[in-house]
């Protein structure tokens, strides 16, 4: 696929935009056209947060996604909001421990995964979002698990590179989850 | 090639700017553009650079004033209903024919409007934006990069031309992340002999001053002051054009509404649609010369804008009405999505059978 739309969100402190930021750094990594842009309205000071990720092969027009080729959602209002905007083709990619409700569309491929769960049963309860993303790649096919760890470098601040690993063990842990 | 890295705008436009030499920042703090004071302050001492948050955007500007007064390079940034505070004091210092970059980071108005991105101040900086008669140079960034290297720009070409530069961005510009290189390049030495910088008692002092109050110098300031505006109209516009080569139609957007248009254009396109955009990134001086001979081939044009429609008057003074133009445009923190761009190209089309 030339460009990817991908649309995260969630409730604000749930890394919807630090899963971004790791997914428009891959983009980087693998010299792909790239664009992150985070909500910061009003939105976002009642609790929800969303990001908007662009990886391209061609040079990127509008930074934001209206029509997501992946939607990655953490909250039940989210998937309300966002389930209809999916292209048909696409992937929806659900924390099923926060959402209990299924996709009824019948022409987009989903992914039930119970990130929180998994999260908080492995001792790292704040990486739910980064087990949504190793699902994401999983799905994607590309690179697998490649780069991580150089990616990972990249978007956790220096004085906090001690969770490098488990963010690792995160995005394996969605990788390796039979959806 | 510098390495890249992911940057927001805001963060750009300050690390930018600091490469380009500017050690005094004075600002205020408010939405979308906060991430620059919050970059000048950590950054600015660590460099022997000066941050100071003011009390108010009207003590910011006068502290640009003061400091511009000095002959440094100096740079303060806000959102509109800042900027319009900032007014008196631009004026001030168009009448002090001092150089600076103000950076704005435009919201939905007017009055204290919203947060979300617009370009509905393009009024108020393309004419000035204070009282009386003078311009300052406007460049519109459309990408993270452009944030950078307009900023870079920005103080050189005030100094050139020692004229207030703008940045007039848009939230979306502001918040975004992109790639970004930051090889800028060599600053530019200008002349300096005008500044307030003590004489040592080896020369007759400067004076800078706005006020003027004998009639015929005051005319002959400003005549002087548009002789060198003319010279920027000359040498400095600034544009890029997007398959405009067997355009018939023709977009005309800058900023965030030129990105949501170029996916609008490659989409017609597809469609056996003959349209180009002019991008401007000066929007003072305007490139109304590309506008006028894209009007010999171009039979319609479209203003793609973030305001009730505010360029779409330079659109049609720089084409001398000589071809329709109509205006595809959302306000008060909205963005015109493809979908509407595409529309308003069809509806466009539609207009020449």
């Amino acid at each position: 696929m030339s460009t990817m739309n991908i649309l995260i969100a969630g409730f604000g402190g749930q890394g919807v935009l630090f899963a971004g930021k790791f997914l428009a750094y891959k983009g980087l990594l693998e010299d792909r056209q790239v664009s992150w842009l985070p909500s910061y309205g009003p939105e976002m000071r009642g609790g929800t947060a969303n990001c908007n990720v662009i990886l391209s092969d061609d040079p990127i027009g509008s930074p934001i996604v209206n029509k997501p080729d992946c939607l990655i959602v953490m909250n039940k209002p989210s998937l309300d909001k966002f389930v209809d905007t999916v292209v048909p083709g696409g992937m929806i990619l659900i924390d099923s421990t926060m959402i209990d409700s299924k996709v009824e569309r019948d022409d987009v491929t989903v992914y039930y995964v119970p990130a929180s769960k998994l999260a908080g049963d492995a001792g790292f309860s704040t990486l739910a979002n980064m087990i949504l993303v190793g699902k994401l790649l999983y799905a994607m096919k590309d690179k697998g698990m490649d780069n991580v760890e150089e990616i990972l470098k990249h978007v956790i601040p220096a004085r906090k590179m001690d969770l490098l690993d488990i963010n690792k063990k995160a995005i394996q842990t969605g990788y390796d989850y039979e959806a | 090639m510098a390495e890249k890295v992911l940057m927001k705008g805001n963060e750009a436009i300050a690390e930018a700017a600091i490469m380009a030499g500017c050690r005094h920042y004075f600002g205020y703090p408010i939405t979308p553009q906060t991430e620059i004071a919050a970059y000048m302050a950590k950054r600015m001492p660590k460099i022997g650079g000066c941050f100071l948050q003011a009390e108010s955007e009207i003590a910011a500007i006068n502290m640009v004033y003061g400091a511009a007064s000095a002959g440094v390079r100096v740079m303060t940034s806000s959102s509109s209903p800042g900027i319009s505070l900032k007014g008196e004091g631009l004026s001030y210092m168009a009448g002090s024919d001092l150089p600076a970059l103000v950076i704005n980071v435009q919201r939905g108005g007017p009055g204290l409007g919203g947060i979300q991105p617009s370009q509905s101040d393009y009024f108020q900086s393309t004419r000035g934006g204070g009282h009386g008669d003078y311009h300052m140079i406007i460049l519109a960034p459309a990408s993270v990069q452009e944030m950078a290297s307009l900023t870079f720009k920005g103080f050189d070409l005030a100094e050139k031309y020692r004229m207030t530069a703008m940045i007039l961005a848009d939230g979306t510009m502001g918040q975004m992340m992109e790639p970004v290189s930051l090889e800028m390049g060599e600053i530019n030495e200008h002349d300096k002999s005008w500044a307030v910088t003590g004489t040592k008692m080896a020369r007759k002092h400067n004076i800078i001053n706005s006020l003027s109050l004998i009639p015929e110098e005051l005319e002959q300031q400003n005549f002087d002051r548009y002789a060198r505006y003319k010279k920027v109209e000359e040498n400095e516009v600034m544009y890029e054009e997007y398959l405009m080569d067997d355009a018939e139609i023709c977009i005309v957007a800058f900023g965030i509404a030129a990105r949501v248009s170029r996916n609008a254009i490659n989409e017609a396109r597809a469609q056996g649609i003959k349209v180009g955009m002019i991008r401007p990134i000066t929007l003072w001086p305007f490139p109304k010369d590309a506008l006028d001979k894209a009007a010999d081939t171009c039979k319609a044009f479209i203003s793609v804008e973030l305001s009730m429609g505010q360029m779409i008057e330079d659109v049609q003074l720089a084409t001398k009405c000589r071809r329709p133009v109509t205006l595809c445009n959302r306000a008060g923190g909205m963005i015109p999505s493809p979908e509407e761009v595409l529309q308003a190209i069809k509806e466009a089309k539609g207009g020449l059978e």
